[in-house]
């Protein structure tokens, strides 16, 4: 069934292409030559498209799953794991650049997530209040070995701040298609079920009634969010508010359904991020702003008006 | 035909018993209302007969076979449950709302077909609300939103409906509408069973009554013996059954 509203999310596609076409030739380096657009660029705009795509994405999923609009992929504890990660990378002299970084980073903010979920299950349903408050608990407690680790070993500190803030450091190709490959299978997972992330949000009962098995949705929709979110924090750190701005924009766009919203958040994600890396390039070259920066100077103020304007709208968000 | 058959039901939560010996048989075309003081178990009722509680005791049987023997997605297709209110954190419209009735009856890689869309818009005017598909789910009054959930449940195509208080938050128009609804849908041959407090409506229109009380049980037959001020009385702990009585306008 095509509804007007899905047809319209195909913009979306040329609009990555433009601002990808936008990227290859906006830089620091005038009139670069192929070496740069090729050799540095490409791969750039490809891992920010990759990274918005996964960020976008397990954004749009948490927001059903948590049945809140204000949710992040980060929420259940996936940061923390993921500078937990980067911090332990440090501790052992392990370079950013090492496959194992990659490797470290992707296993704590996936297993952090993980540990999330399992800790609000031992009640033998993992309710979404659960979810989140075991999430808070993980996090804060991670955050806090991690300031420990910042507070004994200053040396290395600015090095994972800015690892915190998200930026595209110049990353193996190999490491690049792997997360490429594991954000592409998590959305085209995500995009065949759609529905029953719709059917969730009806509640978990009545999304039992209707033949959902809620605790198979939950945990295969989490699977596939902490998979493209690890991927892409392992990628480019910890990005922000690309996963909480991206699926709140188009869902006020294209309406709730998530037969739309999931690619249309990858989408969106990979063009947003696009966009911003270009800024964070070309804004005060030399120097190289972190994405993570330009992501929430744009996107908080952003979010601030988009709360504003629609508070009252009929797109309230329920209490 | 037996649609459902229950045999000492008891369930307890955490220890406190809920449900205590509740035995009552659905036929095709019933229309069997389930009333009782708050406590006496109506709500978890519904839930073990629909599968999704297990009972401690006793048995729950839906077209012959155990209740919890089914796989979800069957059970979806001849069980649908009608809440009393639902609250959706996103405002999908109506005609999506109505068409995750069809889920059940969707394999999972599939996409909802034409046909799928024409029964559910057919639920929709079923239930006399097809001007409002487009409208979001949250922008509707309550009582249009509880028709929206009660087409959502016959886009599933049940043999059995179940609902819990549906129009107790509703006005008298409402509350008219949907139980000719449910009778309708009773003399098409569906079984109906219908959880409520207002005690005149279902002297209305119920045709069997179950009547719990705390602890158990009290009455199970035609709604026109039990729906008398004496069980009634008995069941809500009420001493003097004569303001019953006329409330019900019955004779005692």
């Amino acid at each position: 069934m095509k509804t007007n509203k899905g047809a319209n999310i195909l913009w979306l596609v040329p609009a990555v292409f433009a601002a990808a076409a936008l990227a290859l030739f906006a830089g620091a380096v005038r009139n670069a030559g192929p070496e740069i657009i090729w050799g540095l660029r490409f791969p750039r705009i490809l891992a920010a498209a990759v990274v918005g795509a996964g960020l976008g994405f397990s954004g749009a999923v948490f927001q059903g799953l948590l049945k809140n609009p204000l949710s992040d992929p980060y929420i259940l504890g996936t940061s923390a794991g993921a500078m937990a990660g980067a911090v332990l990378c440090s501790a052992f002299g392990i370079s950013r650049s090492s496959p194992l970084f990659y490797l470290a980073v992707f296993a704590g903010a996936f297993c952090a997530t993980f540990f999330t979920y399992s800790l609000a299950k031992i009640k033998k349903y993992a309710s979404v209040a659960h979810l989140v408050l075991s999430g808070v608990a993980v996090s804060t407690f991670l955050t806090a070995l991690i300031m420990l680790f910042m507070t004994l070993y200053r040396e290395h500190s600015l090095s994972l701040v800015y690892f915190l803030l998200g930026g595209f450091f110049p990353a193996d190709n190999a490491l690049l298609a792997i997360s490429g490959a594991i954000v592409a299978a998590s959305v085209a997972c995500g995009a065949v079920l759609w529905r029953y992330l719709d059917i969730f949000s009806l509640g978990e009962e009545k999304a039992a009634y209707l033949g959902a098995d809620p605790d198979k949705v939950r945990l295969i929709f989490f699977a596939l969010a902490s998979l493209a979110t690890a991927a892409s924090v392992a990628l480019a750190g910890t990005v922000g508010f690309v996963g909480l701005i991206v699926p709140h924009v188009l869902r006020l766009l294209f309406g709730p359904s998530h037969r739309s919203l999931l690619i249309s958040s990858a989408l969106g994600g990979a063009l947003f991020l696009i966009l911003a890396d270009t800024v964070a390039r070309v804004a005060a070259a030399p120097v190289e702003i972190p994405v993570g920066v330009i992501t929430a100077l744009f996107g908080a103020p952003f979010f601030i008006w988009l709360l504003r304007s629609t508070a009252g709208g009929n797109n309230r968000i329920k209490d | 035909m037996t649609l459902i058959k229950a045999k000492d039901l008891a369930f307890s939560y955490n220890g406190t018993p809920a449900v205590a010996g509740a035995a009552f048989e659905l036929l095709e075309k019933d229309v069997l209302a389930v009333i009782g003081p708050n406590g006496a178990g109506k709500s978890t009722l519904l839930r073990l007969i629909s599968g999704f509680l297990e009972p401690s005791t006793g048995s729950a049987e839906l077209l012959g076979r155990d209740v919890r023997s089914y796989s979800k997605v069957e059970l979806a297709r001849l069980v649908a449950y009608v809440p009393s209110e639902l609250y959706l954190p996103y405002d999908f419209s109506v005609l999506e709302i109505v068409l995750m009735g069809r889920s059940p009856r969707v394999p999972w890689w599939r996409d909802y077909s034409d046909t799928d869309v024409s029964r559910a818009l057919g639920s929709l005017k079923e239930v006399g609300i097809l001007e409002l598909r487009d409208r979001s789910i949250n922008s509707l009054s309550s009582g249009e939103r509880q028709l929206a959930l009660i087409a959502q449940a016959l886009a599933q195509e049940p043999c059995v409906l179940l609902l819990d208080e549906p129009t107790s938050h509703l006005d008298i128009n409402y509350k008219i509408q949907v139980f000719g609804l449910l009778t309708r849908l009773a003399c098409g041959g569906m079984g109906v069973i219908v959880v409520s407090h207002d005690l005149a409506l279902m002297a209305a229109y119920a045709g069997k009554v179950l009547i719990l009380k705390k602890g158990g049980q009290l009455y199970f037959g035609p709604a026109k013996t039990g729906l008398s001020g004496a069980i009634i009385a008995a069941a809500y702990g009420i001493s003097d059954s004569a303001p019953v009585a006329r409330l019900l306008n019955l004779a005692n």
